[in-house]
Protein backbone atom coordinates (compact mmCIF):
# COMPACT_ATOMS: atom_id res chain seq x y z
CA UNK A 1 0.00 0.00 0.00
CA UNK A 2 0.95 3.42 -1.01
CA UNK A 3 1.22 6.34 1.83
CA UNK A 4 2.64 9.69 2.56
CA UNK A 5 5.31 10.00 5.32
CA UNK A 6 5.85 13.63 6.69
CA UNK A 7 8.84 14.42 9.43
CA UNK A 8 8.05 17.27 11.90
CA UNK A 9 10.84 19.54 13.78
CA UNK A 10 14.19 17.87 14.85
CA UNK A 11 12.91 14.50 13.51
CA UNK A 12 12.51 16.10 10.09
CA UNK A 13 15.93 17.57 10.83
CA UNK A 14 17.87 14.72 11.64
CA UNK A 15 16.83 12.85 8.75
CA UNK A 16 16.63 15.52 6.19
CA UNK A 17 12.92 14.32 5.08
CA UNK A 18 9.99 16.30 4.93
CA UNK A 19 7.68 14.67 2.99
CA UNK A 20 7.76 11.56 1.02
CA UNK A 21 5.56 8.82 -0.78
CA UNK A 22 6.33 5.26 0.26
CA UNK A 23 5.47 1.75 -0.59
CA UNK A 24 4.95 -0.23 2.28
CA UNK A 25 5.07 -4.00 2.32
CA UNK A 26 1.88 -5.81 3.25
CA UNK A 27 2.64 -6.50 7.08
CA UNK A 28 3.03 -2.76 8.04
CA UNK A 29 0.30 -1.83 8.54
CA UNK A 30 0.20 0.12 11.95
CA UNK A 31 2.19 3.04 12.91
CA UNK A 32 4.76 0.90 15.11
CA UNK A 33 5.58 -1.49 12.03
CA UNK A 34 6.32 1.64 9.69
CA UNK A 35 8.19 3.06 12.30
CA UNK A 36 10.50 -0.21 12.68
CA UNK A 37 10.54 -0.43 9.11
CA UNK A 38 12.00 2.84 8.36
CA UNK A 39 14.44 2.14 10.76
CA UNK A 40 16.15 -0.04 8.53
CA UNK A 41 16.85 2.36 6.21
CA UNK A 42 20.00 3.25 8.01
CA UNK A 43 22.22 4.68 11.22
CA UNK A 44 20.27 8.32 10.65
CA UNK A 45 17.01 6.37 10.68
CA UNK A 46 17.82 3.54 13.13
CA UNK A 47 18.99 6.43 15.49
CA UNK A 48 15.87 9.07 15.19
CA UNK A 49 13.46 6.55 15.52
CA UNK A 50 15.01 4.55 18.03
CA UNK A 51 12.22 2.31 20.31
CA UNK A 52 13.37 4.09 23.49
CA UNK A 53 12.91 7.39 21.39
CA UNK A 54 9.60 9.60 22.60
CA UNK A 55 8.79 9.98 18.32
CA UNK A 56 4.83 10.46 18.34
CA UNK A 57 2.48 9.70 15.28
CA UNK A 58 -0.57 10.88 13.73
CA UNK A 59 -2.31 9.09 11.07
CA UNK A 60 -4.30 11.18 8.54
CA UNK A 61 -3.60 14.28 11.08
CA UNK A 62 -5.24 12.73 13.97
CA UNK A 63 -2.92 11.81 17.30
CA UNK A 64 -2.12 7.88 16.71
CA UNK A 65 -0.67 4.91 18.91
CA UNK A 66 1.43 2.83 18.53
CA UNK A 67 -1.00 -0.09 17.25
CA UNK A 68 -3.39 2.65 15.20
CA UNK A 69 -3.48 0.92 11.65
CA UNK A 70 -2.11 2.91 8.58
CA UNK A 71 -4.49 2.29 4.91
CA UNK A 72 -3.68 2.89 1.54
CA UNK A 73 -3.26 6.45 1.23
CA UNK A 74 -2.92 7.67 4.70
CA UNK A 75 -0.75 10.57 5.67
CA UNK A 76 1.52 9.02 8.35
CA UNK A 77 2.90 11.95 10.66
CA UNK A 78 6.08 11.07 12.67
CA UNK A 79 7.36 14.08 15.27
CA UNK A 80 8.72 14.44 18.62
CA UNK A 81 6.56 15.73 21.70
CA UNK A 82 4.41 18.99 20.68
CA UNK A 83 5.49 22.52 22.50
CA UNK A 84 3.27 24.85 21.05
CA UNK A 85 1.77 27.52 22.77
CA UNK B 1 -21.81 29.08 19.40
CA UNK B 2 -18.87 30.58 17.60
CA UNK B 3 -15.70 28.51 17.74
CA UNK B 4 -12.57 30.23 15.56
CA UNK B 5 -9.46 29.14 14.84
CA UNK B 6 -6.24 30.71 12.99
CA UNK B 7 -3.05 29.97 12.92
CA UNK B 8 -0.79 32.39 11.22
CA UNK B 9 2.39 34.51 10.97
CA UNK B 10 1.10 37.99 11.52
CA UNK B 11 0.33 39.40 15.07
CA UNK B 12 -3.34 39.42 16.64
CA UNK B 13 -4.82 42.66 18.03
CA UNK B 14 -6.40 41.44 21.33
CA UNK B 15 -8.73 44.39 22.03
CA UNK B 16 -10.34 43.26 18.62
CA UNK B 17 -10.38 40.27 19.14
CA UNK B 18 -11.99 39.89 22.65
CA UNK B 19 -14.70 42.91 21.06
CA UNK B 20 -15.97 40.39 18.94
CA UNK B 21 -16.91 37.95 21.56
CA UNK B 22 -18.56 40.87 23.19
CA UNK B 23 -20.23 43.61 20.94
CA UNK B 24 -23.48 43.04 20.03
CA UNK B 25 -23.68 40.22 22.78
CA UNK B 26 -25.93 41.00 25.80
CA UNK B 27 -25.79 37.70 27.06
CA UNK B 28 -21.91 37.75 27.58
CA UNK B 29 -21.15 38.43 31.02
CA UNK B 30 -17.65 37.44 31.41
CA UNK B 31 -14.67 37.23 29.22
CA UNK B 32 -11.84 34.90 29.73
CA UNK B 33 -7.99 35.72 27.98
CA UNK B 34 -4.83 34.03 27.95
CA UNK B 35 -1.84 35.50 26.26
CA UNK B 36 1.49 33.52 25.74
CA UNK B 37 4.60 35.59 25.34
CA UNK B 38 8.37 34.51 23.93
CA UNK B 39 10.30 35.24 26.99
CA UNK B 40 13.76 36.12 26.69
CA UNK B 41 15.20 33.28 29.75
CA UNK B 42 15.20 29.96 29.18
CA UNK B 43 14.24 28.71 32.28
CA UNK B 44 13.26 24.69 31.26
CA UNK B 45 15.84 23.52 29.75
CA UNK B 46 16.50 19.50 30.27
CA UNK B 47 20.52 20.42 30.24
CA UNK B 48 21.05 22.34 33.23
CA UNK B 49 23.96 24.32 30.96
CA UNK B 50 21.47 26.43 28.81
CA UNK B 51 19.05 27.75 31.76
CA UNK B 52 19.22 31.08 32.20
CA UNK B 53 20.80 31.65 28.29
CA UNK B 54 19.32 34.35 26.60
CA UNK B 55 17.15 33.67 23.64
CA UNK B 56 17.36 36.51 20.37
CA UNK B 57 14.56 34.07 18.63
CA UNK B 58 11.63 31.71 18.70
CA UNK B 59 10.92 30.12 15.76
CA UNK B 60 7.48 27.87 15.40
CA UNK B 61 7.04 24.84 13.45
CA UNK B 62 3.15 23.23 12.95
CA UNK B 63 1.64 21.01 11.26
CA UNK B 64 -0.71 22.41 8.89
CA UNK B 65 -4.25 21.32 8.61
CA UNK B 66 -3.70 19.03 11.82
CA UNK B 67 -3.14 21.93 13.70
CA UNK B 68 -6.32 23.68 13.10
CA UNK B 69 -8.25 20.66 13.38
CA UNK B 70 -6.93 19.67 16.53
CA UNK B 71 -6.63 22.82 18.29
CA UNK B 72 -10.72 23.46 16.70
CA UNK B 73 -11.31 19.42 18.75
CA UNK B 74 -9.55 20.82 21.73
CA UNK B 75 -12.51 24.04 22.08
CA UNK B 76 -15.67 21.64 20.92
CA UNK B 77 -14.31 19.28 23.90
CA UNK B 78 -14.35 22.52 26.18
CA UNK B 79 -17.69 23.83 24.71
CA UNK B 80 -19.17 20.20 26.12
CA UNK B 81 -17.84 20.47 29.46
CA UNK B 82 -18.59 24.35 30.06
CA UNK B 83 -21.54 26.53 29.06
CA UNK B 84 -19.70 28.66 26.78
CA UNK B 85 -20.95 31.29 23.83
CA UNK B 86 -18.02 31.80 22.13
CA UNK B 87 -14.23 30.71 21.95
CA UNK B 88 -11.62 32.48 19.75
CA UNK B 89 -8.34 30.51 19.52
CA UNK B 90 -5.24 32.97 17.58
CA UNK B 91 -2.14 31.22 17.47
CA UNK B 92 1.18 32.22 15.62
CA UNK B 93 4.68 30.12 13.84
CA UNK B 94 6.91 31.39 12.20
CA UNK B 95 10.17 33.40 14.20
CA UNK B 96 9.20 35.42 16.52
CA UNK B 97 11.46 37.31 18.96
CA UNK B 98 11.02 38.26 22.88
CA UNK B 99 7.88 40.05 24.36
CA UNK B 100 5.93 39.09 20.86
CA UNK B 101 3.05 37.48 20.94
CA UNK B 102 2.56 33.48 20.36
CA UNK B 103 -1.19 32.62 21.07
CA UNK B 104 -4.60 33.93 22.41
CA UNK B 105 -7.35 31.99 24.08
CA UNK B 106 -10.41 33.43 24.86
CA UNK B 107 -13.63 32.26 25.91
CA UNK B 108 -16.82 33.93 26.41
CA UNK B 109 -19.79 32.91 28.96
CA UNK B 110 -23.04 34.34 31.27
CA UNK B 111 -20.54 34.17 34.15
CA UNK B 112 -16.66 33.96 34.81
CA UNK B 113 -16.75 30.09 36.39
CA UNK B 114 -17.26 28.88 33.15
CA UNK B 115 -15.32 31.15 30.77
CA UNK B 116 -12.39 30.58 33.51
CA UNK B 117 -12.38 27.13 33.77
CA UNK B 118 -12.59 26.32 29.85
CA UNK B 119 -9.90 28.78 29.12
CA UNK B 120 -7.05 27.31 31.16
CA UNK B 121 -9.03 23.86 29.79
CA UNK B 122 -7.91 25.21 26.36
CA UNK B 123 -4.44 26.29 26.79
CA UNK B 124 -3.32 22.96 28.45
CA UNK B 125 -4.76 20.82 25.92
CA UNK B 126 -2.97 23.00 23.62
CA UNK B 127 0.54 23.17 24.88
CA UNK B 128 -0.01 18.63 24.94
CA UNK B 129 -1.62 18.46 22.30
CA UNK B 130 -1.35 20.82 19.22
CA UNK B 131 1.38 19.60 16.75
CA UNK B 132 3.64 22.74 17.16
CA UNK B 133 7.58 23.44 17.98
CA UNK B 134 10.01 25.74 19.24
CA UNK B 135 13.47 25.94 18.12
CA UNK B 136 15.22 28.83 20.20
CA UNK B 137 18.16 30.85 18.36
CA UNK B 138 20.51 31.83 21.82
CA UNK B 139 24.28 33.42 21.58
CA UNK B 140 25.10 29.46 21.43
CA UNK B 141 23.25 28.45 18.69
CA UNK B 142 19.95 26.68 18.05
CA UNK B 143 18.09 24.55 19.58
CA UNK B 144 14.49 22.89 19.76
CA UNK B 145 12.51 23.05 22.87
CA UNK B 146 12.28 19.43 25.31
CA UNK B 147 8.76 18.55 26.15
CA UNK B 148 7.99 19.64 30.21
CA UNK B 149 6.53 17.16 32.15
CA UNK B 150 4.67 19.78 34.34
CA UNK B 151 2.82 20.70 31.16
CA UNK B 152 1.73 17.14 30.90
CA UNK B 153 1.08 17.19 34.84
CA UNK B 154 -1.45 20.57 34.06
CA UNK B 155 -3.76 17.81 32.19
CA UNK B 156 -4.32 16.10 35.12
CA UNK B 157 -6.41 18.68 37.02
CA UNK B 158 -8.91 18.19 34.43
CA UNK B 159 -9.51 14.50 34.62
CA UNK B 160 -10.00 14.98 38.30
CA UNK B 161 -12.77 17.09 37.96
CA UNK B 162 -15.47 15.57 36.35
CA UNK B 163 -17.58 18.65 35.02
Amino acid sequence: MRVTLLYFASLRQALGVERETVELPPDVDTTSRVRAWLRTRGDAWAGALAEGRNVRAAVDQRMAFAETKVADGSEVAFFPPVTGG
Amino acid sequence: MTIVVKVQTEDFDVAGELSALRVGKPEVGALASFIGIVRDVNETANDEARVGTRISTLTLEHYPGMTERSIAAICEEACSRWSLFDVTVVHRYGTLAPTDQIVLVATSSAHRGDALDACGFIMDFLKTQAPFWKKESTSDGERWVDARASDDDALERWHERAV
